[in-house]
């Protein structure tokens, strides 16, 4: 497999983070298991990026692999995670400690899980500080107040002396994206982070973040699988599947000229876009998703997609390679120009 | 009332259901022993299914739409208020008495992992309920089964396979063929796509429409969605802490909301098209609690539209055109 290298971005300025070539396997009993395979993307200071795709798709651990915190039997075994010159993936664990949590920090789907059940909410947004900021209790305590008013949590003095399972959903979502934004990072990592909330609290911690972001000006890496979700936050687009990058555009031209027969499939399916057609069905992509464990070479989207279907199975041998359909549109299918809505 | 003028098949009048509280230990033996604490789930909800309709019942956690489907199916039993179920009020029949009831309405759960019993066969779980109601005997179970999978699009080799060798799509295939296996009349799913993956979601969206109009099946179809509600519904209603705020015809309450809550939820929602953007939430705060169900208008606290009388004075549900009918103080009287 040659290089998946992006051509030329569309942002001026220099990423701040490049991610080239990078594979993780995780070996099963039934082979090993490609959940990254060869995915490059660059993320720009102050842009939110979308990674988008389905269960399995590779979107999660493509994330997780940045910071090496990819669960075990899984290994990054090839590519490179360019941050301000040096490859993350060679730091040791202890100077990626330092980066993480401080220059780039994450936030999960389930906030219970990654919050410390029996310490309170300032305890641990204090931790941070007095970690990463060396600052005396006394400080740090003042400092959390003044996050957590920040992040939207009423009454915030009262709450320092909170434990978690006291707080609601959202609150805990606020109070993990406190502690993320307590080192001021460069780069946020969100992972699924509105997926567990009801609709009208991810629409508030959506703009809670894009609010942040437009103060510090930190880049946002927006995991999702909602299709939604990614529209009304992200500035660029990146679609996986069966652990491939398929396609990567800006939003805009992702959501209105897609074009790779996968992102075409996924916009029909969805119930919003039936409602906007004269007969109002739904087009489902027809099949199942691909057992990674025996995936074969070539397209892995081959077997569902309605453009391959008449052409001869030759064809489906692609190289998965990006190419530009458009200035700054990228997409794995060499067919792309009869690609389309 | 139904839409074709007849009895509507479900009708629920007034349903109310509290839980106990769990008091902490140490408040159970020093503070006030006696007293007890109630959470107010559902409130006094009221809505009527005709028979081949479906009513989506829309609302957030807390809102007591699960709630509302488990006490239609008598898993729980109701504080008070009526459910007739075909002329029947379901409400106080005994253990025996809901046998039949229990065959004609069945249920779908979001979970198609936890919902099937993973160490028996698919085609066993197909063809347990319609052994247990006696739809079939033993020697018409394989028939039968075969022809459930063919309903729900799986090939007839699936029943001799386990759960956990299927993929999510195909699970809930398999737990909508156990929900007909006994032939009801009326299926309550409760976010039956939830789980599910965009792909997949449609297919299992375009089945169950498939099999509402071949069965002439009555559905009750719950889900946080509203994209995969206003697909399929043709009513809907609008659920909050407890309450019915807004309900009616879908495209009505979907198009011209009346209620500042499913004004907001439609906002809130996020919309595949990115020319759509908002950048203001559509709502701020949390849904209280329902230990402590705000005076007035129980949506008050977190609406952008409230007035004084709504902190004083529960709306009563005013009726718009086409049935469409909420309860809002404010929102309906607003111009432009």
């Amino acid at each position: 497999m040659g290089s998946r290298t992006p051509g030329a971005s569309i942002g001026i300025a220099d990423p701040i983070l490049a991610v080239r070539d990078l594979v993780t396997v995780f070996p099963s009993s039934r082979g090993i298991v490609v959940a990254a395979n060869h995915v490059s993307f660059d993320l720009h200071p102050g842009e939110t990026m979308g990674l988008v795709g389905e269960s399995g798709s590779g979107k999660s651990v493509t994330c997780r692999s940045l910071l090496g915190l990819v669960p075990e039997p899984g290994e990054v075994i090839a590519g490179s995670v360019y941050f301000e010159g040096q490859n993350l993936l060679e730091l040791s664990p202890r100077s990626l400690r330092s980066v993480r949590g401080r220059e780039i920090s994450m936030i999960f789907q389930d906030p219970m899980a990654s919050l410390n059940p029996v310490y309170t909410v300032g305890d641990q947004i204090g931790e941070t500080l007095r970690i990463h900021r060396k600052m005396s209790r006394k400080q740090a305590r003042d400092e959390a107040v003044r996050l957590l008013d920040h992040v939207g949590i009423p009454s915030s003095r009262r709450r320092l002396d909170s434990y978690p399972h006291e707080l609601s959903g959202g609150m805990r979502q606020r109070v993990m994206i406190a502690i993320a934004i307590s080192c001021r990072p460069k780069i946020l990592l969100a992972d699924e982070a509105t997926t567990a909330l009801d609709v009208t609290i991810q629409d508030q911690i959506l703009a809670l973040l894009l609010e942040l972001q437009r103060e510090n000006g930190m880049a946002i890496l927006f995991v999702s699988h909602d299709l939604g979700v990614i529209a009304q936050s992200c500035d660029r687009v990146t679609v996986m599947y069966a652990g491939y990058v398929v396609e990567q555009a800006t939003t805009t031209a992702l959501f209105a000229r897609p074009r790779h027969p996968y992102t075409v499939a996924l916009l029909k399916a969805l119930p919003e876009l039936a409602a906007e057609r004269a007969d109002g069905r739904l087009v489902p992509i027809r099949g199942q998703p691909p057992d990674l464990a025996t995936l074969s070479p070539g397209c892995p989207f081959a077997p569902r997609c309605e453009f391959a279907d008449a052409e001869d199975p030759s064809r489906r041998e692609v190289s998965m390679m990006l190419e530009e359909a458009e200035r700054g549109h990228l997409t794995a299918c060499p067919f792309h120009a009869k690609v389309g809505l | 009332m139904s839409a074709n003028g007849s009895q509507p098949l479900l009708q629920v009048q007034d349903l109310v259901k509290r839980f106990k509280a769990r008091r902490p230990l140490t408040e159970r033996m020093w503070l006030r022993p006696s007293e007890s604490r109630y959470a107010v789930a559902v409130d006094g909800v009221s809505f009527s299914v005709a028979k081949g309709e479906t009513l989506g019942l829309v609302g957030e956690s807390g809102s007591g739409k699960t709630t509302v489907a488990r006490t239609i199916l008598r898993l729980l039993d109701p504080d008070e208020g009526s459910i007739m179920f075909d002329g029947v009020d379901i409400a106080g029949l005994s253990r025996s008495e809901l046998q039949d009831v229990r065959r004609r309405m069945q249920m779908v759960f979001q979970d198609p992992y936890s919902s099937l019993n993973p160490r028996m066969k698919v085609g066993s779980a197909i063809a347990e309920p319609a052994l247990v109601h006696g739809v079939v005997d033993r020697s018409g179970a394989a028939r039968h089964v075969e022809e459930m999978l063919e309903l729900v699009g799986l090939p007839a080799s699936a029943a001799e396979r386990y759960p956990r060798q299927l993929s999510g799509g195909q699970r809930q295939r398999i737990a909508i063929a156990r929900a007909l296996s006994a032939r009801p009349s009326v299926l309550i799913a409760d976010e039956p796509v939830s789980a599910l993956d965009v792909s997949v979601q449609a297919q299992i969206l375009n089945l169950l429409a498939r099999l509402l109009q071949e069965l002439d099946l009555t559905m009750v179809f719950i889900a946080h969605q509203l994209s995969v509600v206003r697909h399929i519904s043709d009513r809907v209603a609008i659920m909050y802490l407890g309450r019915i705020v807004e309900t009616g015809p879908t495209n009505r309450v979907f198009d011209a909301p009346q209620h500042p809550y499913t004004k907001a939820l439609l906002e809130a929602a996020p919309h595949p098209d990115p020319s759509r953007r908002h950048t203001r939430a559509a709502v701020r705060g949390d849904i209280p609690s329902p230990f402590d169900i705000p005076s007035g208008c129980r949506f008050r606290t977190r609406c952008s539209y409230a007035i004084e009388r709504c902190a004083v004075e529960d709306p009563a549900f005013r009726t718009f055109e086409q049935k469409h009918v909420a309860a809002c103080h404010v929102l309906p009287f607003r111009k432009g």
